[in-house]
């Protein structure tokens, strides 16, 4: 497993200090995901959007511009930018509560208009900054402080796929999900990360990728306990997996 | 002592609510709030009402928009930066004169700017932060207690008037813990013939093309309302005012720090007391003018750049100096600095 | 005239907004005003947790506490951050099994109690926030009496933890002995 390695050595693209995230949080392997794709693609001067989720402070963590968007509004901004900077790679850097609750309309809009921008949705099934209230990607069951029985189906809803639902658009070109609770998966999301990076580079157009994600803080498990519910719990509802890649 | 329990101001905010009959919650998360649709969440299903987290605050405002034109009583709740989402929304709600309850615990602005407690909301929560031409009232409690009585009096002002009653609260109340005696319902009854569902082919709408028979005419019946909220509706407290050389003006959480320097001021020899608007809007001019007679300065102390300063300015219109004391970004003044400040004034 | 101004800080795990809200209770209980401010949202993640207790016989007017009468401190980084803000004359009591060094206030009274020592050896490793509340009883009976705050134990904490309490009471108990 050598390849191992490359993920966690240090890349040009973080800054070299501790982020604030919880122990077992995996914000940080995709901010580093992220970091280590730019800078083997070469890409220097990336501008990042941060949300307003946990990772809002991305931009303090990553050599790059940072724009900070209001809640949800994230893909909006970043079609701003690009369509200014159309040269410049834009990262919407989204949580599921932000992404998907709401900032679903800027979500749909910016992907059916295929902005040529690269969107990575960090899906750890809750609301993470805000305390463990329930989010539209909370599983079946889950209990969280704003659905104390557990999430339920009859009432709330089920929990939306957002690959899926961008899969019904014409204009991405590149729709993945991923993980990021053990190496081999980091391996994947990795390669993942990078190809829609290089596909916004190559001006193919819009690129999403939708990483599993913990927050063992506000599910209520360690860190390893954290990466098994994961595994056993989100990924048989969120299969992982290319959605679309228009080179295939 | 024993009907005393020690609630924290979001959760005393929500049972009080739920006391004044409100079956229908419609919320987002945000800090400092989040207490409230969590408690509405757990206790709302336990008395037969309705929780939903709504996908942002823009569809819960909306949702309350839906529920309040069946005559339900339903409310939401939010921080500053959801507020402003909700603007459109209440906006609508004025419009059609549809009651409702919304309660802001407002934090550091603008922008995402941060959780601590703030009064840099008052602009928006007086001057109508939606487009159009309409009032909302404005209470703003300053303490657990009273951010529990005025909730549930909201309800019944938001029925009376049919207005929009926004609860102006903030951070600090909102996270604090204090003893509160739960209120008791009023049971005023209120006539709820403009509803949808009744059978009454009524309708619930704000699209009024034409200004001179239309929407002119609509905006003078709103103001009519407005204008008899205005001598109906106007709460504040004095406080050691009567033989007092300096007025304090402050409302919520500063005032309460204005107490604290009021003691300590007064131990110094020095006569100082306060006035505190309890409606933002209706605003007390009259009652401010009168209580500021025979002082020699007015500090306003605000946890902002200056916002209120403008409505106290208004009431005694020169008649008086105004001075202004604040702090903005969600900190709290401190006695020490308004004592620092009235001393000056020797 | 009772008007205590009270600083709990330490780690987020180690119970100190909780034990504040206990003790506000017991005050209650006996009549008093209370009180309580935690911090709250982004500023615990992973740092360090505090909140503010007052406790008078008059009704309170600023609950926010700027300058404490008495801080009680579970971890070093909380004794750095409050030692210096305590009224001349306050009290301190810090947890001597977690921070290592001596504070360096001489206009203060400053009590060293081993709470995570206390807590371990009655049985307990969560419970070094009830010794701190025994030692502080001891040191300001006025705030509340053992009685009282056995009473908060029930009606403050939800009763899925009520199995807990006995191990509380005693460790409570244990730090007020400490005091002597
Ligand atoms: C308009 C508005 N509403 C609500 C919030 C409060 N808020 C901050 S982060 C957040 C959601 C966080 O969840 P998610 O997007 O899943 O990100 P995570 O923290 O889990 O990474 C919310 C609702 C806000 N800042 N602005
Ligand atoms: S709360 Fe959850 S998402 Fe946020 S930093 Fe902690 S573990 Fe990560
Ligand atoms: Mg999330």
């Amino acid at each position: 497993m050598s390849n191992e390695e490359i993920v966690y050595k240090k890349s040009p693209s973080m800054m070299e200090r501790e982020t604030h995230y919880c122990p077992g949080c995996t914000h940080g392997v995709v901010h580093k995901l992220i970091a280590e794709s730019l800078d083997e693609l070469g890409v220097e001067d990336a501008i990042v959007v941060a949300p307003v989720g946990c990772a809002v402070l991305i931009y303090d963590y990553m050599k790059l511009d940072g724009v900070e968007a209001a809640h949800g509004r994230a893909p909006a901004v970043a079609t701003g930018i690009k369509r200014v900077l159309s040269d410049k790679i834009v990262i919407s850097y989204q949580g599921d509560g932000d992404l998907l609750a709401i900032g679903l309309g800027e979500t749909i809009h910016a992907a059916n208009r295929g902005e040529n921008i690269t969107v990575i949705f960090v899906n750890n099934a809750i609301y993470g900054m805000t305390g463990g209230q329930m989010a539209p990607t909370t599983m079946p069951g889950q209990k969280t402080t704003t659905s104390q029985s557990g999430r339920m189906a009859d009432d709330v809803g089920l929990p939306i796929r957002a690959c899926e639902l961008i899969n019904t658009l014409e204009k991405p070109v590149y729709i993945e999900r991923v993980s990021c609770h053990n190496g081999a998966n980091i391996l994947k999301a990795k390669k993942a990360i990078k190809k829609a990076l290089l596909n916004q580079k190559e001006g193919k157009g819009y690129s999403f990728v939708e990483v599993l994600a913990t927050c063992p803080t506000n599910w209520g498990l360690t860190p390893k306990k954290a990466y098994d519910w994961l595994e056993d719990t989100m990924i048989p509802y969120y299969p992982l997996g290319n959605f679309r890649d228009q080179e295939v | 002592m024993s009907d005393k329990i020690l609630m924290k101001g979001n959760e005393a905010a929500a049972e009080a609510a739920i006391i004044a009959g409100c079956r229908y919650y419609f919320g987002y998360p945000i800090t400092p709030q989040n207490e409230i649709p969590e408690y509405m969440s757990k206790r709302l299903p336990e008395v037969g009402g309705t929780f939903i987290q709504a996908e942002s605050e823009t569809a819960a405002i909306n949702m309350v928009f839906g529920a309040s034109s069946t005559g339900a009583r339903s409310m939401t709740s939010s921080s500053s930066p959801g507020i402003s989402l909700k603007q459109e929304g209440i906006s609508y709600l004025a419009a059609a004169q549809l009651p409702c309850v919304v309660i802001n615990v407002s934090r550091g602005g603008p922008g995402l700017g941060n959780i601590a407690g703030s009064q840099g909301d008052y602009f928006q929560s007086t001057r109508g932060g939606g487009h159009g031409d309409y009032r909302t009232i404005v209470l703003a409690p300053y303490n657990c207690q009273e951010l529990a009585d005025l909730t549930l009096e909201a309800f019944d002002l938001a029925d009376e008037y049919r207005m929009v009653v926004l609860i102006l609260a903030d951070g600090f109340l909102g996270q604090m813990s204090e003893p509160v005696v739960l209120p008791e319902p009023s049971g005023k009854k209120f006539n709820k013939d403009w509803a949808v569902g009744i059978g009454r082919k009524n309708k619930v709408a704000s699209l009024i093309l034409s200004p001179e028979d239309g929407l002119t005419k609509h905006n003078y019946v709103l103001k009519e309302v407005y204008d008899k909220v205005e001598t109906e509706v106007r709460k504040y407290e004095e406080y050691m005012l009567d033989d007092a050389d300096y007025l304090l003006c402050a409302y919520g959480s500063s005032a309460r720090i204005c107490k604290q320097a009021i003691t300590e001021l007064r131990n110094k020899g020095i006569k100082v007391g306060y006035f505190r608007p309890i409606t933002l809007w209706p605003f007390p001019y009259d009652e401010l003018l009168n209580a500021s007679k025979g002082k020699k300065k007015i500090l306003t102390v605000e946890m902002s750049l200056g916002q209120m300063v403008e409505d106290v300015k208004l009431a005694v219109n020169g008649s008086i100096p105004v001075d202004f004391y604040g702090i903005p970004g969600g900190m709290i003044p401190t006695p020490e600095a308004i004592i620092e400040r009235v001393e000056s004034y020797e | 005239m009772l008007h205590e101004k009270i600083i709990f800080a330490g780690f987020g795990g180690q119970g100190v907004i909780s034990a504040g809200k206990l003790l506000a209770i017991a005050a209650m209980k006996e009549g008093k005003e209370v009180s309580h401010i935690p911090s709250y949202g982004a500023e615990m993640r992973g740092g360090t947790a505090n909140c503010a207790v007052v406790i008078a016989d008059d009704p309170i007017a600023s609950a926010i506490v700027h300058k404490p009468t008495i801080c009680i401190v579970l971890n070093e980084p909380s004794l750095d951050k409050f030692e210096p803000l305590i009224q001349e004359g306050g009290v301190l009591i810090y947890n001597s099994s977690k921070i290592n060094r001596k504070p360096v206030r001489t206009d203060i009274t400053v009590y060293e109690v081993p709470c995570n020592d206390i807590s371990e050896s009655n049985g307990s490793i969560r419970a070094a926030n009830m010794a701190a509340i025994g030692a502080l009883l001891k040191v300001k009976p006025k705030l509340a009496s053992l009685e009282s705050m056995n009473t908060a134990l029930y009606e403050g904490i939800s009763e899925r933890n009520h199995k807990h309490n006995p191990i509380n009471i005693k460790v409570i108990e244990e730090g007020y002995k400490f005091i002597n």
